[in-house]
């Protein structure tokens, strides 16, 4: 069926009017329905990771490249065309070369000119994992009402802070 | 584990209390940052253990980071399906954390950290989800509430961070700042002078998305349209919001716009339409979601435009929240099937409108 608007595109929306008690039916193409102010993606808004996961699809040639596994996590490419998730951070150094056509595709640049971000040196970690240790130790304590470990699990927790 | 949100400044929903910029048009802004805790495979590919280690690490940095808001750290893992619901249905947590997605069962280590405006859901899509929930059009408070808390998290906790790609996140449309900033938009003007479709085209050309009342995936209801970026990566986290301001300025001038054309064109046919809403909420005995939606939507309009006065935007707000489906079997103290639903829902909207009765003219 052809709008019968323009005449010339397919007719993809039925639109019914009321005037003056009279019904009306009319078969629009999408751009003329636009143009009456008929929104037909309203109810289903695009969905970013639809568009996404068909670029992925599309990829071919150097994706090849990437053949292979995720030394961390095992993740394959045909497992992340499947979910359209990565399995670890690893993976992105992984499949480098297809990560980086694939983000151009989708943000438009494959760079990040955010904030940077430094992550916190070893030592300041290894503190951080003792103070975890002996804050899981002292709760155990309390809930087990050893208060006399209590409060020297507390005395340790407050030399190290 | 029971679930107190007594615990949160009115029950964690202060974000609907309206007292933000351009609050009769925004309901609320939102703003969250995706990262991941280095080490460990992302939450849908780690095992138990890795997201058990995940939530401690995670609980024990925020334990040291200084002038802490009051919070609290819910484990969601332990919740009934009920409680879910209801953190769900005040958007502290995602139907993905809250396990109530048919795709993603409840995951061991799922966690949210409550704070008064802020959480952080712990074992989501990505490790951290940090998000910052504020009234009305507040995106540069609602940013810089979020840049802190990341800043104190991510100096205690090593995030996977690219130094070409930025932050990296389980699905790479989040890769970069991590950052997604949305709006929660009511836009009866737009739709009612058939100005929505263009505006919402315009938006995707401008590199912005829409979506419904619950996020990705939910359909448009009563006028309700949450606008955000679409891209992470290439951009600034500064330039993202800028740009989201200037549009949805835009936007917010196009549906006062719309607003004066309806009332000068329309308006009898309008504040009669829009009074036979309030009736309905006044004095309906049954009422399904989207109805309840609908009409508190045209109610809504009425009190932007000042044709029913007297009645607050932040009860309107609350009916949105208190009226579904979790809330009314919680108040009920019992599990409701489908028609008792809908009828506790009329009785709910009902009473709440009650309070006000006296004022409203």
């Amino acid at each position: 069926m052809v709008c019968d608007n323009c005449h010339e595109r397919d007719a993809v929306v039925n639109l019914t009017t009321i005037e003056n008690n009279a019904v009306r039916q009319l078969h629009l193409c999408e751009q003329c329905a636009a143009e009456r102010g008929v929104e037909t993606t309203v109810a289903t808004p695009k969905h970013p990771l639809g568009e996404f996961l068909q670029a992925v699809q599309q990829q071919s040639g150097p994706a090849s490249a990437d053949a292979g596994k995720c030394a961390f996590c095992g993740l394959t490419m045909k497992d992340f065309r499947a979910t359209g998730r990565m399995g670890c951070s690893r993976c992105y150094s992984t499949f480098e070369t297809s990560m980086r056509e694939l983000l151009r595709r989708v943000h438009g640049s494959p760079r990040h000119i955010g904030r940077p971000y430094r992550a916190p040196k070893d030592d300041v970690l290894e503190k951080a994992s003792v103070l975890g240790e002996l804050r899981d130790k002292l709760r155990r304590a309390i809930d087990q009402e050893q208060f006399e470990v209590a409060a020297q699990l507390r005395d340790r927790i407050r030399v190290l802070e | 584990m029971t679930l107190d949100l007594s615990l949160l400044p009115d029950g964690g929903v202060r974000w609907l209390d309206a007292s933000g910029a351009h609050s009769d048009v925004v309901l609320s802004t939102r703003v969250r940052l995706a990262r991941n805790v280095d080490g460990f495979a992302f939450t849908g590919r780690a095992r138990d253990g890795e997201r058990l280690r995940v939530l401690a690490q995670v609980r024990d940095a925020l334990q040291q980071v200084p002038d802490l808001p009051q919070h609290f750290l819910v484990r969601v893992d332990e919740l009934g399906p009920g409680e879910r619901a209801m953190l769900f249905e005040r958007h502290l947590v995602s139907k993905e954390l809250a396990g109530l997605d048919a795709q993603h069962p409840l995951r061991s280590g799922a966690a949210v950290y409550l704070s008064d405006g802020l959480s952080v859901m712990i074992n989501e899509e990505d490790h951290l989800r940090l998000q910052s929930l504020q009234s009305g059009f507040e995106l540069r408070a609602a940013f810089a509430a979020l840049d802190r808390i990341d800043r104190e998290i991510g100096a205690r906790v090593p995030f996977s961070y690219h130094p070409e790609f930025g932050f990296l996140t389980a699905c790479p449309t989040n890769v970069g700042t991590g950052m997604r900033a949305s709006v929660l938009i009511h836009l009866p003007g737009l739709v009612l002078t058939k100005e929505i479709g263009r505006v919402l085209a315009g938006l995707q050309q401008m590199g912005l998305t829409y979506r419904g009342l619950y996020g990705e995936g939910s359909e448009v209801v009563g006028n309700f349209f949450q606008i955000s970026n679409q891209t992470t990566l290439g951009r600034s986290e500064e330039d993202l919001l800028d740009q989201l301001i200037r549009v949805v300025g835009h936007v917010i001038e196009r549906e006062e716009e719309g607003r004066r054309v309806l009332l000068r064109d329309a308006g009898y046919i309008i504040e009669d339409k829009l009074w036979r809403a309030y009736g309905t909420l006044r004095y309906a005995r049954s009422l399904t979601f989207d109805e309840a939606m609908n009409y508190l939507s045209g109610v809504r309009l009425a009190v932007g435009l000042k044709l029913i006065r007297g009645l607050s935007v932040y009860t309107l707000n609350k009916l949105l929240i208190f009226s579904q489906a979790a809330h009314l079997s919680a108040a009920e103290g019992r599990s409701l099937t489908d028609s008792e639903t809908n009828l506790a829902r009329a009785r709910y909207v009902r009473r709440a409108l009650e309070d006000e009765a006296g004022a409203v003219g």
